[in-house]
């Protein structure tokens, strides 16, 4: 029935028909997980006897009339979210004894829903990468090339996605790691407004930029996920009060007349010159569905990346001083001291570039820098934002490359971590700004996946859904699957 | 290098990070890099533009007082390498 090969959507009508159940569809991507992870590694934990006993009920509430909206859906969580009686361990060394005692909000709120979690997958280090080279777990393939990375820092995600285990993923973004993954697999990746999804039990990274989202295949499924996913949380301090829209009522309007912004600054150098030819074919079938573009400046697009690198890391310092040896986490043995246990706790516990960022952090918030180095970003950060606004008033979404290059290799890029930070020149700025921002796929360089990338106003999910989504109706590049996965 | 080891020292010590001799070498270069290239912030004029403390300029909300969370201390402790009596255990910190 090749069921690994439908969407979400698909998959939610074939069981509404009782064309098959949850348990032989979950048991159905069980196999396939069995018979390929070793080739992508794109799993820390599968959760086999978890997932069949959430089939089972959910099974058992369809017969009752009683599921959810997800009800006996298949979903993989990112090690990042915190799942009761599960290992939760963030890609790290310091957490691979973690049991966590609770589950995080969006794993409660699928939950409820009904989805069925087939495991969680691989990430880089406390998020902290754009390759999943940097996971204690082992670098992530691409599905597209195994040679290749699959992005990161949701790459277990992305892979799992593309290589057809799950019709869809969680992940997490902060400066584009669900939707520079999604790009370099072929996937659709959606991180939403900050504030619009909760990210209490989300290991926190960097705290005013994080977010949750999804990976999936199709536009429509983001848009499904995403009404589960998003709204108040009071656990949750930056959550924003806000009504959840229907995501799906509006996603197959037309967008004739949508503003879609084309920023110049996107296809001068660092692009590679046939990724730009696919995002312009891209811009000529939103052009033909009835879009108007409208070119835009973003003039402080360049400051975009080194801003990151000061407000990440001094966030992720301060975050991840919880990591002491002492409550939970990786402890150093025999002790001399209490700082012995915190610097060796830390020191073994922590891979090198969470380390890089620790210290990048700790010295840009240091005294005698914090003016010239932290607070000058913050203030950066503003201009970068206020670039967004002055955007906004003219157009509705901004359209451009999600990355500057198909996947590259692994190894490639890991010794050199301003080239890797580079890598995310295109996603950063929606972090920066808060903005609702999705990568989906526009076509092959080398039979590499290539993404288009939307970029929407504060809250304004829908509209890029719905763009998102018409951009599918025209092209099936994300219906695309790997040859060794088919 | 716009850093040196004993800079470096200096701030593992602050991030509570004990690094071997090796890992000394290599943060030095990288993170000479990395600031280095932060660095070009300095050029951007900034003059009158007040530093982001929220992307969507959101305040911080208040909640009532009151208790809200059950009591699973024994849960939490599961994760702890060392405890007892309900209490987490350090090396000795007074003589």
């Amino acid at each position: 029935m090749d069921l690994h090969l439908q969407t979400m959507t698909e998959l939610a009508a074939g069981l509404e028909r009782g064309d098959f159940t949850s348990v032989e569809l979950t048991e159905s991507l069980l196999q396939r997980i069995a018979a390929h992870n070793d080739k992508l590694n794109a799993f820390v934990t599968i959760t086999t006897d978890e997932a069949l006993a959430a089939a089972a009920r959910a099974d058992q509430a369809r017969i009752a009339g009683s599921g959810g909206a997800l009800n006996g859906l298949p979903v993989i969580h990112k090690d990042i979210f915190c799942t009761r009686g599960v290992m939760t361990t963030c890609g790290s060394k310091m957490l691979d004894n973690f049991i966590s005692p609770y589950d995080a909000t969006v794993v409660k709120k699928l939950a409820d829903a009904g989805a069925v979690v087939l495991g969680k997958s691989n990430m880089d280090e406390f998020a902290m990468g754009s390759s999943n080279e940097t996971s204690y777990f082992g670098p992530v393939h691409n599905p597209w090339d195994l040679e290749c990375s699959p992005g990161g820092s949701s790459g277990g995600s992305s892979a799992s996605v593309a290589a057809r285990f799950a019709p869809a993923a969680t992940g997490t973004d902060t400066g584009g790691s669900i939707r520079q993954p999604a790009s370099l697999t072929g996937t659709v990746g959606l991180k939403p407004t900050y504030g619009r999804v909760s990210r209490y039990g989300m290991v926190a990274f960097a705290s005013s930029l994080d977010q949750a989202g999804v990976i999936t295949r199709s536009s429509e499924d983001a848009a499904r996920l995403l009404g589960v996913m998003a709204g108040f949380d009071e656990r949750d301090s930056t959550s924003i009060d806000q009504p959840v829209p229907d995501y799906l009522a509006s996603i197959g309007d037309s967008i004739k007349g949508l503003r879609v912004g084309i920023v110049r600054q996107h296809f001068d150098q660092g692009l590679d010159e046939q990724c730009g030819a696919r995002v312009k074919d891209a811009i000529a079938v939103l052009e033909s569905l009835g879009a108007t573009t409208i070119e835009v400046d973003l003039p402080n697009l360049d400051l975009s990346v080194p801003t990151y690198y000061v407000v990440a890391p001094a966030e992720c310092s301060s975050n991840l001083s919880r990591f002491d040896g002492v409550r939970f986490g990786h402890r150093a043995e025999n002790p001399e001291d209490l700082l012995d246990l915190y610097c060796r706790s830390r020191g073994e516990g922590f891979g090198d570039e969470v380390k890089r960022r620790i210290m990048t952090g700790t010295y840009v918030l240091s005294a005698g820098y914090y003016d010239a180095y932290y607070l000058k970003a913050q203030r950066v950060r503003q201009l970068i934002a206020d670039d967004f606004k002055q955007a906004f008033a003219n157009v509705d979404v901004i359209a451009g490359p999600t990355t500057p290059t198909p996947a590259f290799k692994l190894g490639d890029k890991v010794d050199d971590p301003i080239t890797m930070y580079l890598n995310d020149i295109y996603t950063i700025g929606a972090n920066l700004a808060g903005l609702p921002a999705m990568s989906v796929p526009c076509g092959f360089v080398n039979d590499l996946p290539v993404g288009l990338h939307l970029v929407g106003a504060h809250f304004a999910e829908e509209t890029i859904l719905r763009c998102g989504h018409q951009y599918q109706q025209q092209t099936d590049w994300h219906s695309a699957c790997p040859e060794a996965f088919e | 290098m716009s850093l040196d080891k004993d800079q470096v020292q200096h701030i593992a010590m602050l991030a509570r990070l004990k690094l071997s001799d090796e890992e000394y070498a290599v943060s030095v270069e990288k993170l000479s890099k990395i600031v280095d290239f932060v660095d070009q912030l300095s050029e951007a004029d900034t003059a009158d533009v007040i530093p982001m403390a929220h992307p969507l300029h959101a305040a911080q909300r208040l909640r009532p007082d009151e208790v809200t969370e059950t009591d699973d201390r024994d849960r939490y402790q599961e994760n702890a390498a060392a405890v007892t009596d309900g209490l987490y255990l350090v090396p000795k910190v007074l003589e």
